[in-house]
């Protein structure tokens, strides 16, 4: 297939072969109209069912089994909150938690997370009443285009439950210590697996910094 | 992603016997095998998914030593408070390694069997004998500021990218597996990655089917443990050279020292001499300098990545100096 040929024809084949997802939703506007609207090619195997918990919500999918869990958030389940920025792990963009810990759900498949639990940024406000991390986001203005956002705040989520847990970074100095305490160098190697291509660092920092000290 | 069929395997020999089907491939985290089978490097056409297996305990050996599972997360390991006590090495080679999300999914299993991060690998456009048997190296004559300056061979000079791997090996780690008909065996980790000789797309001592089932530690060694990590930018990069040393000294002396390093070959290095060299010398600049010749004897770059031995010898002398420091 041909550049030409590729830009008018996205079918459902081409998108999971290619990782064109994004492609296929700029151009359609629709993705479950535009990947559904070619039949499978005969390598294509069976759809398998998934059971998903989405922010407290029970959903089950029919999908192919390369399906991405955040293809299956975003094309499947309308919850475009997860970004897609590389799609390769080195970005953090597509940061979901999966049963309370924070993972890339980009490089995980779908249908291995059959009955676990997922939350996704649009599952961490309360109602009308935000999440403190994302008032905390607001306050001390943690985003320009904002495109990392949502993956950055639901990381720092986990990573605070990390902290309260106990957990060491590779900056923690003596790793016997049973409760690491939360500097700003700590918040920073902690939060390094999600890169934000404005540099809103500093305020990002300043806004997990005031997160930690509220109760969650 | 080329299609493949998904299964979920429910025991231990079920994912083995299922594995030695042409075209298998087991997942645990996903974190390396998914990137790559995105980019069409890994074209599987089954999956055996393993992450339900009874493999995630971390339990107490009666040598007084670990065996952690398979599929225990290297978040999980790197916070164990047995490890971060008695292998703080370790421990810091899993936390500088990857993301705080990738930790939280890459098993013990995947980091060992992870493969290289060697640009021409990644890209099926270009000529590479590792995925492609035959075709050729495009790294010998290419960017190859991140491969391998020991045990290279003509056709290929790519490194093991996992910094896990490098304290194990300083650890005497033994990777325990079960094959296909039912069998366990234990393999040392000095001997479980190979040299890419003439055949790099072979790359450990598993057979098909064979799955790692667990990594067991030998109880820890006496002496101060570092890991240092020397890479591009100071979180989230792979290591363009790492020491995982393990040194007993006191007063001014070196009693025992372990070293293995990362980002040098296709395998954690470990060269016996080096210590052997250091075992009862004083510690100072000339005993830390013969044993960096010791554990670069033979080493050759490849233009780009010439830099990698001067700083494995400046790495080496800085982690001594930190151990051995009264
Ligand atoms: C952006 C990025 C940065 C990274 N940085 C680093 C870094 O700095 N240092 C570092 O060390 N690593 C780094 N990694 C690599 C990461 O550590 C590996 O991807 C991870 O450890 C692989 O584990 P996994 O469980 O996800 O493996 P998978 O992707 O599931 O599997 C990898 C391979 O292992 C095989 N396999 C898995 N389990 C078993 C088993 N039990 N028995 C037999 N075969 C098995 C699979 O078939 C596959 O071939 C990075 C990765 C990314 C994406
Ligand atoms: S160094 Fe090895 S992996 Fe890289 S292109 Fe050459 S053969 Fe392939
Ligand atoms: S989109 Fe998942 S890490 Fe970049
Ligand atoms: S706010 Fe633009 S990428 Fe982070």
């Amino acid at each position: 297939m041909d550049n030409d040929d590729r830009r008018v024809r996205v079918t459902r084949r081409t998108v999971l072969e290619s990782g064109t997802a994004t492609a296929a939703l700029m151009l359609t506007g629709f993705p479950e109209v535009a990947l559904s609207a070619e039949p499978l090619s005969d390598k294509a195997v069976a759809p398998v069912a998934v059971d998903l918990q989405i922010n407290g919500q029970s959903h089950t999918l029919h999908l192919d089994p390369r399906t991405t869990l955040l293809d299956a958030l975003r094309e499947h389940l309308a919850l475009t909150g997860s970004k897609k920025g590389c799609d390769h792990g080195q970005c953090g963009a597509c940061t979901v938690l999966l049963d309370g810990r924070r993972i890339n759900s980009c490089l995980t498949l779908a249908v291995m997370h059959d009955g676990q639990s997922i939350t996704t940024i649009e599952g961490l406000a309360d109602g009308a009443t935000l999440h403190p991390l994302q008032a905390a986001f607001i306050a001390h203005d943690g985003c320009q285009c904002g495109y990392c956002t949502s993956g950055q705040i639901c990381s720092a989520a986990g990573m605070l439950g990390e902290s309260r847990a106990g957990m060491p970074s590779y900056v923690t100095a003596d790793l016997a210590e049973a409760r690491p305490e939360l500097t700003d160098a700590e918040i920073r190697e902690r939060m390094s697996g999600n890169i934000c291509r404005c540099a809103a660092y500093p305020n990002i920092v300043a806004a997990i910094r005031e997160a930690a000290g509220t109760p969650t | 992603m080329k299609a493949f069929t998904y299964e979920r395997a429910e025991t231990i020999t079920r994912a083995a016997a299922a594995a030695v089907k042409p075209g298998t491939k087991f997942i645990a985290g996903g974190t390396n095998l998914l990137d790559l089978m995105k980019l069409q490097v890994e074209t599987p056409s089954q999956l055996v998914d393993i992450n339900r297996l009874p493999l995630d305990k971390i339990e107490d050996t009666s040598d007084g030593g670990l065996r952690i599972g398979a599929t225990v997360r290297n978040s999980d390991l790197a916070a164990d408070p047995r490890v971060r006590r008695r292998y703080g090495v370790l421990s810091r080679a899993l936390l500088s390694g990857a993301s705080a999300q990738l930790r939280n999914k890459a098993t013990t299993g995947g980091n060992l069997l992870q493969r290289t991060r060697c640009y021409y690998f990644y890209d099926v456009t270009k000529p590479c004998n590792k995925r492609e048997p035959g075709s050729g190296c495009a790294a010998l004559g290419g960017f190859n500021r991140i491969h391998a300056v020991l045990g290279t061979s003509e056709l290929c000079i790519a490194t093991h990218p996992s910094d896990m791997a490098v304290a194990m090996r300083a650890l005497d780690a033994n990777v325990e597996t079960l094959d296909a008909e039912g069998k366990a065996r234990s393999i040392p980790i000095a001997d479980f990655h190979r040299f890419p000789a003439r055949t790099p797309q072979i790359e450990t001592m598993l057979k098909p089917g064979e799955i790692v089932t667990a990594v067991t530690l030998p109880p820890p060694p006496p002496g101060t443990q570092i890991y240092r990590k020397v890479r591009d930018r100071a979180s989230y990069a792979f290591a363009l050279v790492s020491v995982a040393a393990i040194v007993d000294a006191a007063g001014g002396r070196i009693r025992s020292a372990r070293l293995a390093f990362g980002g040098l070959a296709s395998k954690p290095w470990r060269v016996a001499q080096a210590e052997e060299r250091l075992a009862g010398a004083s510690a100072d600049a000339e005993a830390f300098d013969g044993a960096a010749n010791a554990v670069l004897d033979g080493a050759r770059g490849y233009g780009h990545n010439d830099f990698k031995v001067p700083l494995a010898r400046r790495t080496l002398r800085a982690v001594l100096t930190e151990a051995t420091r009264a």
